[in-house]
């Protein structure tokens, strides 16, 4: 296994939801290790790109992970070849306790990080009982990320806007979590929060109607006013 | 296309003017019927699937095309039958009064119950009719003041209905009111679907929040289609008292609205004549198949094979898995698409 | 006193045949999006099948005869079930209006099928002394059937909750049913759970319908049928996808019916629960859409 090819990579995605054309032949590659950031502006096809990985949507295009082709794999299939996910809305299940949200989550044949998800987020840890639904924003989030950390034989982990409509402090949790997720896996991340963003990724891939208008780092993207501008539109000038 | 639309039009008048004049006709076809083309027993029959035909039809209206997946289009038949039943036999109206009394129990029922049953939609939606529905059944057998005969039904004695429509020297009459509710009910239908609140109602069956979108008020399109479907609905059942001579609960059960969704899958789903075709199928199926397993050749076989060929609702059921598993459209649909590759010009 | 403690009685055995019926629609339709009507064809199938299995167990002990009757029931609607499962739902997989018409060809053929083969008419079903015999209670001569049905209803309902709150199976189900593409995305595979939560339900209705025909004296091939609706009902003023709310809604059903059956007129409770669905099904906010999925 070559180390320096990529961990994941589109080619050419298209997606159609109801009769608008989403994804409009999307093609990058994210590189094994530390965070790749997924931006643009709303409604550009970010979360879709996530969701068409999984296969959550009907798509036609190919989706590598590790030089395998996945296109014609069930959800679960692409799941079980180690790829975590952490969706928009959390998706925790509000009728399960906790600890049963993450118990769902362990796969069979991989090792379950339970000390590194409670070391961060100790919280989990006490309100293990307590039903899912009655948790905080910032308390689902945890579960969520918790869920995808759990399995160490997760290559990638697919994170959709993890701090949306989280409190400042809250905020710093995740990007904590985060930054010692990335220590021990790779991390595709969508991301509004454009300060968020440069502190935790390194690469970028810019989406604007539906296909690819920037990839190369953060700093070159963040570095140039203009350019991130064009990219990213008037919110990326000034602190978010 | 047009000449193709001239052709069918010649056909169907060809068609109706052999069936009007088939109580004329001596001649008899083996098998098919029991008894020349022009014996009472053989009109009634025929009489009865005519008005299937149309029964199923009202029941595409509503579910093949405005999408409402309705479990309980039976009552309104039922509605049509025990009214006029009711009025003629223990009120002792006359005929036009009664149809008059149906007339609007058939608007003012569905117009009350669709409007609640249409705040739900799909499948909760279709739990609703069926609860409706199963309740008026068991109105129906309850026999409330005496008034439905219950199990028993009801008889429409000789002094009920006028004299032309009574006796089975008569049936010829009868056997014409059905083949004019087919053709008044199809040109209704085919009129109701091609005008503007039609093609609101396919669109609301493909895409209900984009009809809202535009302007328009889904609920009450559907609302309409439905009071429509269940008034005409009505009028087959009337037809049905006529030619069956009584009223019988069976009409108001939750099963015979699901062979009402037989008919209409085995015929094709949004499309009008496949909807007939589904009703006159299924009517003659289950009439001739009990006369068919008693005859000689089946009469031979293993009873385990014997069994399931007599019983029509069996092979209707079975025929029914099969066209949803492997031919969504229906037989109206799967016919649709081959005359319809025929027929379209080439692009 | 002696009437209502039998009206209560005889109304929580008949909410113990539903809530049997309705604990397999209900997950069925939780996990699934599925209206099964085949559901009223495992209940009859199984109710035959076990009646001839005691018949055919000709000399031995009456209860044991019972018992075989039970056993096979429940063998025969669970293999059904499953066999419905994998040959006609899953084909089906996201159409789901064709996965309910699929069930009720299912249901008119198979009933047709008992009807001819069986007749028309309910036939006896042959059952121990000590079911047909009375038991005093709260001052009223209770039937020894009605407190047999309710006894094992508790019993699989708790079964169930064990299932449910005490297995990985149960887990899956309970998050399926709140959010199926999410156990997808967690590397589930929910057709398993789907063609499980089948054969339980299919096992259940079996069950009820040999109960059934204990708690009526008879096997009737129309019966299952129109326990169906009320079934029906009841999963869905317990909400979808409830188990615990299928078992309450299904005591208030039975309770009710029996109730006003016997106050009002025959037909007046039977006709109240259906005007209590149109309630409920007004009343709740959204219709009943339980959990999103």
């Amino acid at each position: 296994m070559n180390p320096a090819a990529p961990l994941l990579e589109l080619r050419d995605l298209h997606v159609y939801l109801a009769e608008s054309h989403i994804l409009q032949g999307v093609s990058f590659a994210v590189r094994r290790g530390g965070i790749t950031g997924l931006l643009g502006r709303n409604g550009v096809g970010k979360t879709t790109t996530l969701r068409g990985v999984l296969g959550l949507v009907p798509r036609t295009g190919a989706v590598l992970l590790e030089g395998r082709e996945t296109s014609a794999l069930a959800v679960h299939e692409v799941v079980r070849l180690g790829v975590g996910y952490v969706p928009e809305d959390r998706d925790v299940f509000g009728g399960l306790t906790v600890t049963e949200n993450l118990a769902l989550a362990e796969r069979a044949g991989s090792e379950h990080r339970y000390d590194l998800v409670y070391e961060l987020f100790p919280e989990l840890k006490q309100r293990g009982a307590q039903k899912a639904g009655t948790l905080s924003g910032g308390q689902q989030q945890m579960v969520a990320l918790a869920r995808a950390l759990l399995n160490a034989d997760n290559r990638i982990l697919l994170v959709d806007e993890p701090t949306k409509g989280l409190a400042p402090l809250v905020v710093r949790h995740v990007v904590d979590a985060l930054q010692r997720a990335a220590e021990v896996t790779t991390i595709l991340l969508v991301e509004q929060n454009l300060s968020v963003a440069h502190k935790l990724v390194h690469d970028v891939v810019v989406l604007d109607q539906g296909r690819v208008s920037f990839t190369g780092t953060v700093d070159e993207l963040m570095g140039d006013p203009a350019l991130a501008r064009r990219h990213l539109g008037l919110a990326a000038v000034g602190s978010h | 296309m047009m000449r193709r639309a001239r052709s069918v039009a010649i056909g169907v008048a060809i068609g109706i003017v052999v069936f009007a004049l088939l109580p004329f006709a001596g001649i008899t076809i083996p098998a098919i019927f029991d008894g020349p083309l022009n014996a009472p027993g053989t009109l009634n029959l025929l009489g009865l699937c005519f008005v299937f035909g149309a029964l199923a039809l009202t029941y595409d209206l509503v579910f093949g095309y405005v999408g409402l997946l309705s479990f309980g289009h039976a009552l309104y038949f039922a509605t049509g039958v025990y009214v006029t039943a009711i009025a003629l036999t223990r009120w002792h109206w006359s005929l036009p009064a009664a149809l008059a009394l149906t007339a609007v129990v058939s608007l003012v029922l569905p117009l009350v119950l669709g409007a609640i049953c249409l705040r739900m939609r799909d499948i909760p939606f279709a739990m609703v009719t069926l609860a409706f529905a199963q309740a008026g059944s068991i109105l129906v057998m309850q026999n409330p003041f005496g008034l439905t005969g219950g199990e028993e039904g009801l008889a429409l004695g000789g002094d009920t209905l006028p004299a032309a429509l009574v006796g089975v020297a008569n049936t010829r009459n009868v056997y014409w009111i059905a083949l004019l509710l087919l053709i008044v009910v199809y040109a209704v239908a085919w009129r109701a679907v091609n005008s503007p609140p039609g093609r609101v109602w396919q669109a609301i069956r493909e895409n209900e929040r984009r009809v809202g979108v535009l302007g328009l008020n889904p609920y009450l399109y559907k609302l309409g289609a439905f009071v429509l479907s269940a008034f005409l609905a009505s009028a087959t059942g009337v037809v049905y008292l006529l030619l069956q001579g009584g009223a019988n609960p069976q009409v108001s059960t939750a099963e015979f609205t699901l062979a009402l969704l037989v008919m209409v899958v085995l015929g094709g789903v949004g499309t009008l004549w496949g909807a007939v075709l589904g009703g006159i199928l299924y009517e003659y199926l289950d009439f001739r198949l009990i006369a068919l397993a008693n005859t000689a050749a089946l009469k031979d076989l293993p009873g385990v094979l014997r069994l399931p060929l007599s019983e029509p609702l069996f092979l209707l059921g079975v025929l029914f898995i099969v066209l949803v598993l492997f031919v969504p459209g229906g037989l109206g649909g799967a016919l649709q698409r081959r005359m319809g590759a025929a027929f379209r010009p080439s692009s | 006193m002696t009437t209502i403690a039998l009206l209560l009685v005889t109304g929580l055995g008949l909410g113990a045949l539903y809530f049997l019926i309705a604990a397999g629609l209900s997950l069925i339709w939780g996990l699934m999006r599925v209206l099964n009507f085949a559901h009223g064809a495992f209940f009859t199938v199984a109710a035959y099948a076990g009646w001839s299995a005691a018949k055919l167990a000709g000399g031995a002990d009456p209860s044991l005869r019972w018992l075989i009757g039970v056993v096979v029931a429940i063998a025969v609607g669970g293999l059904f079930a499953t066999l419905t499962e994998v040959v006609l739902i899953r084909p089906l997989y996201a159409r789901h209006v064709g996965q309910v018409l699929v069930t009720v060809g299912l249901a008119l053929a198979t009933i047709s099928l008992v009807q001819g083969g069986f007749g028309s008419d309910p036939q006896r079903l042959a059952l121990p002394a000590w079911m047909t015999n009375t038991t005093s209670m709260l001052g009223a001569n209770v039937p020894n059937t009605r407190l047999l049905v309710i006894v094992v209803a508790a019993l699989v309902f708790a079964l169930l909750l064990f299932f449910l709150r005490r297995t990985r199976f149960g887990l899956i189900v309970r998050a399926g049913v709140e959010n199926r593409a999410m156990v997808q995305a967690l590397g589930i595979d929910v057709q398993r759970a789907f063609t499980l939560v089948f054969a339980i339900g299919g096992m259940a209705a079996g069950l009820a319908g040999m109960l059934g025909a204990t708690y009526y004296g008879t096997v009737d091939p129309l019966r299952g049928t129109s326990m169906l609706i009320f079934a029906f009902i009841v999963v869905i003023i317990g909400g979808l996808g409830s188990v615990t709310g299928s078992a309450v809604a299904a005591i208030v059903v039975g309770v009710v019916q029996q109730f006003l059956n016997f106050y009002g007129a025959a037909g007046v409770g039977d006709f109240s629960v259906v005007l209590l669905l149109a309630i409920v099904l007004l009343v709740r906010p959204g219709g009943f859409a339980g959990s999103s999925a």
